[in-house]
């Protein structure tokens, strides 16, 4: 388990535009400069937003990569629900969730 | 006296980022009237310079070297760092004030050891913001940082001495200083519960805060804040610190929890400079 460093790749991914080239047109490549589990690389390769957000990377970076997938915001936060579901709560930091899994935008729960 | 006006604001992304997706249009647009209107308070001041005390998102201050506080030095700042499609707002360069900011790093150094930075990518913490209160992006800014993102943060009677430190340094340069702390009051952002709102605990807290009652106010525990608003009610430090650097009672001008897709009450407020 190498959380510092699975956020400082999403870190150095969120405002490095040489990176986001990178992370496209060779991830390995990208992925090899950090000291990353199997699990943790393979999460960044595919977009994993659920399993990332369950490893506990912090969730303002997650939103920031989520919204550089090109992710929409329902589908993200039903990301992060799903993740939960396939591997259990969040393991580590401060954005856990609380909810139970609800939707608090009225305009989520109205769609 | 050179602060000439402090308040404070949201800052959430939403804001402008799912403006789109609010079923409540009208509900949104008092939101932003009340912007406006905040807007129209600080030109009326005529400042030379905006202050805004944020609280970033990881986007400049990492856990490789995480300062506890943080001002701009720089000529010139970048914003927004996320995707401008995203936020809805365009990325650009916003002037800044760097003499201006090195004559105010000198002062708050003599009581509190700020970092400071000639570099800085400023997030929807501080775009947001931005985007409403000089949307002409032609008031030289000078960013601010309260790291309220990793932890272990500072006390909360230090968030309050750095806003006296950043009060008794405008008041030591000739140039007219506005002044906005932007954060959240209780939220969940960025986790499957965005949008949940406490708001009991928010107007319990924006009570103390516009009494400026300095006791209550820094009586909260890290631990309770979490349970009860939290991890995005973290960010109360800039509301504190802005309130200590303005020294005087505030008025609420808007509240709503009725917004919930931005993720947080949305507020402001304006402190009366004492
Ligand atoms: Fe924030």
């Amino acid at each position: 388990m190498s959380l510092y460093q699975l956020q400082k790749f999403l870190y150095v991914l969120n405002r490095d535009e040489q990176a986001q080239r990178q992370y496209k047109a060779d991830p390995d490549g990208l992925l090899s400069g950090y000291q990353l589990t199997d699990e943790e690389a393979g999460a960044l390769k595919n977009g994993d937003i659920g399993l990332l957000y369950v490893l506990g990377v912090n969730g303002q970076i997650l939103m920031h990569y989520a919204a550089f997938l090109g992710i929409e915001w329902f589908d993200y936060l039903d990301l992060m629900r799903e993740g939960i579901r396939r591997h259990g709560p969040v393991r580590a930091g401060v954005y856990a969730m609380t909810g139970g899994g609800a939707s608090f935008a009225v305009e989520e729960t109205e769609r | 006296m050179s602060l000439v006006y402090a308040g404070v604001l949201s800052h959430a992304p939403g804001i402008t980022g799912r403006a789109h997706l609010v079923k409540d249009t009208a509900k949104r647009d008092e939101l932003y009237a009340h912007f406006e209107q905040q807007r129209c308070e600080i030109e009326a001041t005529g400042p030379d310079a905006l202050v805004v005390i944020a609280a970033e998102h990881f986007a400049n201050f990492f856990m490789n070297n995480m300062p506890a506080f943080c001002i701009g030095m720089a000529e010139t700042y970048e914003g927004p760092i996320e995707d401008p499609a995203w936020l809805r707002i365009e990325r650009r360069r916003i002037p800044g004030a760097p003499d201006l900011s090195r004559r105010l790093v000198r002062e708050v150094m003599q009581t509190v050891d700020t970092a400071y930075a000639e570099e800085w990518k400023f997030d929807h913490g501080i775009m947001v913001p931005l985007h409403f209160l000089t949307p002409e992006y032609d008031l030289p800014v000078i960013p601010v940082n309260i790291n309220c993102q990793g932890p272990p943060l500072a006390p909360l009677h230090r968030a309050w001495a750095f806003g006296e430190a950043l009060r008794r340094a405008c008041d030591s340069v000739p140039e007219r200083i506005a002044l906005v702390g932007t954060g959240g009051i209780s939220h969940w952002p960025a986790t499957p519960d965005s949008g949940k709102i406490n708001e009991a605990w928010d107007r319990d807290f924006l009570d103390r805060l516009m009494r400026l009652d300095r006791d209550a106010l820094l009586s909260y525990t890290d631990e309770e804040t979490y349970r009860d608003a939290g991890q995005g009610g973290f960010e109360i430090r800039t509301y504190i610190a802005a309130a200590a650097a303005a020294g005087g009672p505030g008025e609420l001008q808007y509240y709503t929890p009725d917004l919930p897709i931005f993720a947080v009450a949305c507020t402001v407020a304006r402190f009366d400079i004492a």
